[in-house]
């Protein structure tokens, strides 16, 4: 029979206990294939979808063009907007045909010269061109808007300038657009979703896997040992950090590679920055598992205050400053939108200090916050 | 091998664990529930001491009191010297404790379980190896270091949850409910290692089971009942003064099931089961009962058995020192006699086909490459009880879901009340009564709401409705708590809604899994006389249990292990099979233990 005399406890007992708990959880890590989803295969998905398929400009909008009596003046016009990446003219003899097409929605909008057209344009009123959107999209319209105006200056400036004559506008915009020259939209959401795939992979995962634990009964075991609740706290934080960093490195080299979102500002801040969010993201998960000690509540709750925040709230998509006063506020709450602030500033614009440091200092109280009230709130205890 | 050489010596019995009127109360909702009450106890140095009760009693409470996890709200406890409410961590590190669902890592191998738990209670490397292998050879586990955790039986498991539990070599270990579904064989195995730490090491064990009749297996016996202690003491001493008072009887002309019913309804009886043909009797204190008893039946055969833990508990709660027992769950025990009777008018008649009623052949239930039933045959006749025995994991409720039609078939042929179920569900569950293991009440629903809810979904309208309703109220002694939320009901009370809800539509099936898990022996002796009642109405029943002595109430019963069938019989025919020269009256235990292992030996 065994000899089971207690056996002398080791003296760097905190180490081994740390590594053992850390290494348990990476087996655990590398054995639930829901986790490797959720860091790897989650951030890849999300990033196709929005870096390819959701696009905030307006390309290639069907458009009725209605020339009620054709001429040279009106097919001018007409060729210019053809020649346009944002347009796609469809032509059209009637305002009665182009309104149908824009009721069964097979035009967004229309662009009608009346019969008096080319006569008007001789005339010292001048010609005037209507144009009806399909206001439905209010921002798809704005944007539609604004290009045919662009559009009708060009072609007016441009015949001017055949004829011979001053440019009918005295003041002209000479426009150049910084950090993001192309404006394309997805070199603004690419790193904006870094921000909350991170949300993701923090919050979510450890609020699924600390409340695994209670439900399946090992945190009742794990209590009555000789191991620290820093031990246990430290012992998810770290694996999920180092998964957390992973699923990071992987988005932003798929942005960079990818996506060709520039990165002009410095690699090891990003790294700081990354790191500070997912700490506060990974606290933000603990909190809500040691609270609610129950895999799906704990899900829906992790769902609800950190992934649709960052993703509504964070300025990712929806600009904070056109927002409501009151949501404003709110949003100061929300880690995800200072990290978002950062992450725009260092992909587009560079090291921004002004911009970088203040967003930073609020990430690092963030962490504070809810490691803290996680610790405070985690007992050796079961009530 | 070696005696406990290191262990320092231990001075008085405070030592290990003492426990000074403690209490807990837990805060559900608005309702208060007092977990404990006044508990004091001490327990024996280099002993095992039994916990029992049934659920609810407040055993797992008081174990994570011990174990630091829970704090009182009043009195003190002293774990091996240490204050319990100061000093948590210091007890936490110095016990050994394995929780109900023994706290393994199902996605880590027995190994990689063995390693986090001797990383965390800081074995040195060093001393690892030597170490493992005396937990291994212990356990039997060696041959399956590799495997991992949630692949391993009920019982491995419950040896590896010890194995952890057990890595520093504690001088106190707490397992709360180690035994519970596990099967029979790997019960006496647990029990032997327990013997053999508590021998060797001079280890303390305080051990919770809700099964009464492990007390028989230790030293000292702390018997719990709805949060207080009734008694400690030997068991020795609980069945002691019941000792000429225990006797099997049987009367030529009476059949098992009304003798034990009219026994019920006699004063000097204390309690009365069924046991193979006979009928199990504890007559009460006065020294005239056995005379009554044998007045009252003439011919009456009455033999002396030994008294055994469970009838002291019965004995205890029902007449006890002439006081009541405190909360509603003990009240069955007073609408006993009554009951049956009113069942019995409510029944219809059983159909007239003679032939089986339920009839199985070669049943096969595959998930991927597992068995979970096996090319398994019977049939039960009407009117007859007919019981699946086995641990958990056995097959006992997949057979259920198919033979209910929960579950389609994957090979095999099966008809209940004439219908194959895999063509004419609708109309064979008509006739079907299906109460399941956790009850399935809506526990935030009343009582009246869930019956009328079980009504409607069995096609029970108006009228009809509620004159079923008022009748199953009043059968199952529900009245008083018609608008109580089920939730919160004790434990027999549920049942006995649910049971309730399962024969709203008459039904002449009643299949019952696992009906009197957790239940106190009282309920559970309340809920016998009812299906007894409904059997002599003619009611076909089936029913699963992995309580052994609840066995004896079937005609006949079928007892499975890992999806097979391994013996069929009435009890009686079984439990003889096992009998040998060394042991000439083996009980159900024995022979499930029996079968098991030689099905065990015909597989190596």
């Amino acid at each position: 029979m065994a000899t089971m005399h207690p056996i002398p406890v080791s003296a760097k007992g905190h180490t081994r206990r740390l590594r053992g708990l850390i290494r348990k959880e990476f087996l655990q890590i590398i054995r639930d294939p829901s986790s490797i989803a959720i860091a790897f295969v989650m951030p890849v998905v999300l990033l196709l979808l929005f870096g390819y398929g959701v696009s905030l400009n307006a390309m290639h909008v069907p458009v009725a063009v209605v020339l009620e009596k054709p001429g040279p003046d009106a097919y001018g016009f007409a060729a210019r907007l053809q020649g346009s990446v944002y347009f796609r003219p469809v032509m059209m003899t009637t305002m009665h045909q182009a309104q149908r097409a824009l009721m069964r929605r097979r035009v967004d909008g229309i662009v009608a010269l009346r019969s008096s057209f080319a006569r008007d344009l001789t005339q010292p009123g001048g010609a005037s061109i209507e144009v009806i959107l399909n206001g439905v999209d209010a921002n798809n319209a704005r944007l539609v808007s604004g290009y045919v105006q662009n559009a009708w200056e060009g072609w007016a400036a441009q015949r001017a300038a055949e004829a011979g004559r001053p440019t009918p506008f005295s003041v002209r915009i000479d426009q150049r657009v910084w950090f993001n020259s192309e404006v394309r939209s997805r070199n603004f959401l690419v790193p904006g979703l870094i921000a909350v795939i991170m949300t993701l992979i923090g919050a979510l995962l450890t609020a699924l896997v600390v409340a695994r634990e209670w439900e399946r009964g090992t945190m009742e075991a794990l209590l009555v040992t000789p191991v620290r609740l820093p031990e246990l706290l430290l012992g998810k934080l770290i694996p999920y950090y180092l998964l957390g960093m992973g699923g990071m490195a992987l988005s932003v080299l798929m942005a960079v590679f990818v996506f060709h979102v520039p990165l002009r500002g410095s690699v090891g801040f990003l790294f700081l920055a990354s790191s500070l969010f997912l700490l506060a993201a990974l606290g933000m998960g603990m909190l809500i598992s040691t609270v609610t000690k129950n895999q799906f509540v704990a899900g829906q709750v992790a769902i609800i205050t950190t992934f649709l925040p960052a993703f509504i709230l964070s300025g990712f998509i929806f600009d904070i400053s056109s927002m409501p006063r009151v949501i404003q506020i709110i949003t100061h709450v929300l880690a995800a939108r200072y990290f978002v602030s950062i992450l725009h500033t260092i992909f587009l614009a560079g090291d921004v200090w002004p911009v970088l440091w203040p967003n930073t200092l609020a990430l690092v109280v963030m962490v504070i916050i809810f490691l803290g009230l996680t610790r405070r709130k985690s007992r050796k205890r079961l009530e | 091998m070696s005696a406990a050489s290191a262990i320092s010596p231990i001075t008085s019995a405070t030592d290990i664990l003492e426990l000074k009127n403690v209490s807990k109360r837990f805060h559900i909702g608005k309702r208060e529930v007092r977990a404990l009450e006044a508990v004091s106890f001490v327990m024996q140095p280099g002993a095992v001491t039994g916990l029992i009760g049934p659920d609810g009693a407040g055993k797992t409470t008081l174990m994570r009191l011990v174990a630091g996890l829970l704090c009182p709200d009043g009195g003190e406890i002293r774990v091996l010297g240490i204050d319990a409410a100061k000093d948590p961590q210091s007890i936490q590190s110095s016990i050994g404790y394995m929780p109900q669902r023994f706290g393994l890592y199902e996605d880590l191998t027995v190994q990689e379980n063995l390693d986090l738990y001797a990383d965390l209670q800081g074995v040195l490397p060093g001393d690892r190896l030597k170490r493992y292998e005396d937990l291994m050879r212990m356990t039997n586990l060696g041959a399956f270091r590799g495997r991992l955790a949630g692949r391993l039986s009920g019982g491995m498991k419950q040896k590896l949850g010890l194995a952890c539990a057990l890595v520093r070599g504690p001088r106190l270990i707490l397992l709360d409910e180690p035994t519970v579904g596990v099967d029979p064989v790997s019960r006496r195995e647990l029990w032997a290692i327990v013997y053999r730490l508590v021998e060797n090491q001079g280890v303390s064990v305080l051990l919770s089971t809700a099964y009464l009749d492990e007390a028989q297996r230790c030293r000292d016996v702390v018997l719990m009942s709805e949060g207080r202690i009734l008694h400690q003491g030997p068991p020795s001493q609980f069945t002691q003064p019941l000792t000429g008072r225990t006797f099997q009887m049987h009367v030529p002309g009476i059949t098992k099931r009304s003798l034990m019913r009219e026994l019920g309804g006699r004063p000097e009886v204390v309690d009365a089961v069924i046991i193979g043909d006979d009928v199990r009797v504890v007559l009460s204190r006065a020294p005239e009962a056995q005379k009554q008893v044998t007045a009252a039946f003439s011919g009456a055969v009455l033999v002396a058995v030994p008294p055994r833990f469970e009838d002291s508990f019965v004995d205890t709660l029902r007449v006890g020192k002439g006081e009541p027992p405190p909360t509603p769950s003990a009240k069955p025990a007073a609408v006993l006699p009554a009951a049956p009777v009113a069942i019995v008018k409510t029944i219809v008649p059983p159909p007239k086909a003679a032939g089986a009623v339920i009839e199985v052949k070669n049943l096969t239930k595959q998930f991927g490459a597992f068995y979970a039933v096996h090319d398994i045959s019977f049939s039960v006749a009407p009117g007859k009880i007919f019981g699946l025995l086995g641990a958990n994991g056995a097959g006992k409720s997949t057979t259920f879901r198919m033979l209910c039609g929960l579950l389609p078939i994957s090979g095999g042929m099966l008809r209940v009340a004439g219908h194959d179920l895999r063509t004419a569900r609708a109309a064979a569950r008509g006739r079907v009564g299906y109460m399941s293991q956790k009850f399935s009440l809506y526990g935030n629903l009343s009582v009246m709401e869930n019956l009328r809810f079980f009504a409607s979904a069995y096609g029970l309208m108006g009228r009809n409705r509620s004159r079923r309703i008022d009748e199953v109220l009043g059968e199952f002694g529900l009245s008083a708590v018609a608008d109580m939320n089920s939730g919160g009901l004790p434990l027999g009370f549920k049942q006995r809604l649910a049971l309730a809800a399962a024969l709203m539509h008459k039904p002449d099936i009643l299949f019952l899994d696992e009906p009197t898990s957790g239940v106190d022996p009282l309920a559970r002796r309340e809920f016998w006389h009812r299906i007894n009642a409904l059997v002599d109405a003619g009611v076909t029943i089936m029913v699963t249990t992995h309580f052994m002595e609840e066995a004896e109430y079937c005609d006949e019963l079928a007892i499975m292990a890992a999806g097979r069938i391994l013996s069929m019989g009435t009890p009686a025919q079984i439990r003889h099979s096992a009998a040998t020269p060394a042991n000439t009256n083996p009980t159900m235990e024995d022979a499930f233990i029996n079968l098991i292992e030689s099905a065990q030996r015909k597989a190596a």
